[in-house]
């Protein structure tokens, strides 16, 4: 252990007098083969307390909490809850020593009601009718008691992500849980569905409940925490009081070197227009519209961030412009002044790709890459048929192409540096900075770009925001779509917000803020004139 | 069609869909937890076998019944482990499970019998007799009524009311009781059940089991009950036809006992053309008949019967994420 820990250890302690911790973790280790998910971490959590636990992916956060919800079962160590040893080793015994969780994804029923979702698991007979009864008078009471009002005959699937979120609080609450687990439980939300959540956390708090929350978010540590954990590469690196520390200092505890929490760049200096979509309209086949009519331009040397909260036609904007949309597609799109076909016959990457329009697109595993497929064949894709890969008419220059992967490898810092690794060995951030070099470096007119540091450290978020600046920089129009609002609100020169296939407004990142872009994500009509 | 044969052809679509009515609901156990069942064929197929060789070296039908929901338990466990345990593709499991009772159960029963393939003919109790309800005579001779009561809803054998009678227990079990609730849910969402702390593993092979059970009296009575002995091949596709209904029921029971019904009235008609012919004024030859419900089964699943959503964790084997 580190004398951060110690004297972290001394802060918790301070914080709530003498009583025992609610959760003492003393010495937890656990490997997946040889992978070390967890090596040798201690904590402890004061009861009536909100306590951070951050750190990268793959940082080992989400093995530890399955380990205290007995999903896996500790190599070594010891759990103590309330002061006493405890024996986890399924979700029952987790649920009995009085721990709740709330899984990053949803642990729900989709087609059962309210109702029935809180009482799975936790009936209390053979039939059904009494345990219902019973359930919908605590729903009740929890209900006014948190600020967790949800209509308990509501079938899941037709409640909103943030319902569905305070369904799986109470379906811990009404087993009695003290201490609550919440993994990553902002990134699905609006703004405002956040503030929602951190005001029912916070009266939670206020009876006495005690809160852990797991999250990359700093700037969500740093609102609700007590005191915060910060997790490196399976090791407890660092406990701290939330009040004495600060954004940078836990990214640089979380990274192990200083990070920039803003990349910087000098204001843009757009050029003429390249991207031109009038009224776009995307009908899928089921009949829904995805897209209503969408408008916008960017200029060369700009960046305009596509904010909106997942699921609004972002996904369907960007497959569209890619050149892969489908459904019925209306609409006009120019590209330097000339038209192109928006889809069907003569939209295909490859025509695209000779219009200069590049893509990153927001599912690498699915559409970036083929994981299956080493890194120098991956960066082939696409630009297969490039004068500089091919040997002759009918043959790739398989050697070429490694030796510029290896180029690409060394330029954008992809660790390992080995062409011939399938793409699945390489973590998130290594895949997501092969998939940018190989767009990049064509120096593309237009690049599209959807979710580029999804699943990706806050050190490789630094370098692939930088790129995407200098990319800017050098002429090229950017169209960036994010639901992080950070990464928009620190990348983009112009704000477009987009909600059920609708531009909402855009805005000019200096002279708007969260809780206006919050609002307009949520579908609240424009309060003031938007830019065009 | 006047209304003496209209009656008779009622009660022979109980009897025809009994067989499908009861290997309906086994599918449906199975797959509202998550486990597709393809083999519902073969395991009516070997309970057949088993109980027409038991019944005919026994003399007692109930011992016949007894070894066909042996036999078909012991398939269902074997595509229990293949699924749930080792995590295997179910639908492989469940083909290769029909290819083998379709060897095995005339091999079987050509190894003990002789008599090519088939067990020998059941009489007396080796066979679930009909049974009459109280009243059947008195009520013959109301009008419409009367034969409706005699024919129809009395005179069938005992399986065939334990079959109706699993209508009414299944919705029970599915809609009101804490298994119910944790089997639907494992079906759609078995992470869900896991969290809750419920078995996963438990909660499936229970279903698989009471799948077997299910299949075994439904083998059982096409063996004891429906015809006098166990025949090569002759549950027919049974184990198909009650899979299509189960989607044309929307695994649903009391729709399943509608849908299995509709195939057993297709089955009945078929055995009658001179009705048809009567009715129709035309005539159709009697293969294009017997054809009926293969090719109602065709257009089920082909999805012209209205959508149809299965449960959303079918065919998945259970895995707990890394």
């Amino acid at each position: 252990m580190t004398e951060t820990t110690d004297a972290g250890r001394q802060a918790t302690a301070a914080l709530s007098g003498a009583a025992a911790p609610a959760i003492e973790l003393r010495g937890i280790s656990k490997a997946f083969g040889p992978v070390q998910a967890n090596k040798d971490i201690s904590i402890r959590v004061m009861p009536g307390t909100i306590h951070g636990i951050i750190g990268e992916n793959g940082a080992g956060k989400s093995t530890l909490m399955s380990i205290l919800y007995g999903f896996y079962r500790a190599d070594a160590g010891e759990i103590l809850i309330n002061g006493r040893p405890t024996i986890i080793h399924d979700s029952q015994a987790a649920i009995r020593a009085g721990i709740g969780m709330v899984f990053q994804h949803f642990k729900l029923v989709q087609n059962f009601t309210v109702l029935e979702n809180v009482i799975l698991g936790a009936e209390d007979g053979a039939l059904l009718r009494p345990s219902l009864a019973k359930a919908r008078k605590t729903l009740a009471h929890l209900a006014e008691e948190y600020e967790l009002d949800v209509d308990p005959d509501a079938v899941i699937e037709e409640l909103s992500v943030g319902h569905q979120q305070r369904v799986e609080i109470l379906k811990a609450l009404y087993r009695h849980a003290d201490i609550l687990i919440l993994d990553e439980p902002t990134g699905v939300l609006t703004p405002d569905e956040a503030d929602h959540l951190f005001r029912i956390l916070r009266g939670l708090k206020e009876q006495g409940k005690t809160i852990i929350l797991i999250t990359h978010k700093l700037r969500e540590i740093m609102e609700i925490t007590d005191s915060v954990s910060v997790m490196r590469r399976g090791e407890m690196v660092a406990t701290v009081k939330t009040a004495e520390t600060s954004p940078e200092e836990l990214a640089e505890l979380m990274v192990g070197r200083k990070v920039l929490m803003h990349v910087p760049k000098a204001p843009a200096n757009p050029g003429d227009t390249v991207l031109k979509l009038e009224n776009l309209r995307v009908t899928d086949a089921e009949g829904v519209d995805r897209l209503k009519g969408v408008s916008l331009t960017i200029r060369a040397g700009e960046i305009l961030g596509i904010a909106g909260v997942a699921g609004n036609g972002q996904s369907e904007l960007l497959e569209v412009l890619g050149g892969f949309g489908a459904g019925k597609v209306t609409g006009r799109m120019e590209v330097q002044g000339q038209e192109v076909v928006l889809a069907g016959h003569g939209a295909t990457g490859q025509t695209r790709r000779a219009r200069g329009i590049a893509h990153v697109p927001e599912d690498r595993h699915h559409l970036g890459l083929i994981l299956d497929f080493s890194a120098w064949e991956n960066v082939a894709f696409g630009y297969h048929g490039a004068k500089d890969y091919q040997a002759s008419g009918l043959f790739m220059d398989n050697a070429a192409i490694i030796r510029d992967t290896e180029g690409k490898m060394e330029r954008f810092d992809v660790r390992p540096p080995n062409p011939h690794l399938p793409a699945q060995s390489f973590s998130g951030g290594n895949q997501q900075k092969i998939v940018l070099a190989r767009e990049i470096e064509r120096n593309p007119v237009l690049l599209l770009v959807g979710q580029p540091t999804r699943g990706v450290d806050i050190g490789a978020i630094e370098f692939i925001h930088r790129r995407i600046v200098e990319l800017r920089d050098a002429g090229a129009a950017v169209l960036l779509v994010s639901v992080e609002l950070d990464e928009i609100m620190s990348l983009s020169d112009r704000i477009a917000v987009m909600f059920d296939g609708q531009i909402m407004g855009e805005r000019l990142p200096a002279e708007t803020n969260e809780r206006e872009l919050g609002l307009l994500m949520a579908g609240v009509a424009q309060t003031k004139g938007a830019a065009e | 069609m006047d209304y003496a044969t209209l009656i008779e052809v009622l009660g022979s679509t109980l009897r025809l869909g009994t067989p499908l009515l009861l290997a309906c609901l086994a599918g449906l156990y199975s797959e509202r937890a998550g486990i597709f069942d393809i083999g519902l064929e073969g395991k009516m197929l070997m309970a057949a076998m088993a109980s027409g060789a038991v019944a005919a070296m026994t003399g007692s039908a109930w011992l016949g019944l007894g070894a066909g929901i042996v036999a078909s338990l012991i398939f269902a466990l074997i595509h229990g482990l293949a699924s749930i345990t080792f995590r295997g593709n179910q639908l492989i499991s469940g083909v290769a499970l029909n290819f083998v009772a379709s060897g095995a159960t005339v091999l079987i029963s050509q190894t003990l019998f002789h008599q090519g393939g088939r067990t020998p003919p059941l009489t007396g109790d080796a066979r679930f007799q009909a049974i009459t309800l109280p009243g059947a005579e008195a009520l013959a001779s109301v009008p419409y009524f009367g034969p409706f009561y005699a024919k129809v809803i009395s005179g069938h054998s005992l399986l065939v009311y334990i079959a109706l009678a699993a209508v009414p227990l299944t919705w029970w079990l599915l809609y009101r009781t804490r298994f119910g609730l944790r089997l639907r849910a494992v079906g759609e969402n078995p992470e869900s059940v896991d969290t809750a702390g419920v078995s996963v593993i438990g909660l499936r092979y229970t279903a698989v089991m009471l799948t077997g059970v299910l299949c075994g009296i439904a083998g059982a009575y096409m063996a004891t009950s429906l015809q006098a002995g166990f025949g090569r091949e002759m549950t027919a596709g049974r184990g198909y036809i009650a899979l299509a209904a189960l989607i044309f029921a929307k695994w649903r029971p009391w729709y399943a006992l509608g849908a299995t019904m509709l195939f057993g009235f297709l089955q009945a008609i078929a055995l009658r053309p001179d009705v048809i012919e009567g009715t129709l004024h035309m005539k159709i030859p009697v293969s294009a008949l017997d054809a009926l419900p293969y090719i109602l089964t065709v257009i089920v699943l082909a999805g012209f019967v209205g959508r149809a959503i299965p449960p959303r964790a079918g065919g998945q084997p259970y895995v707990k994420e890394r």
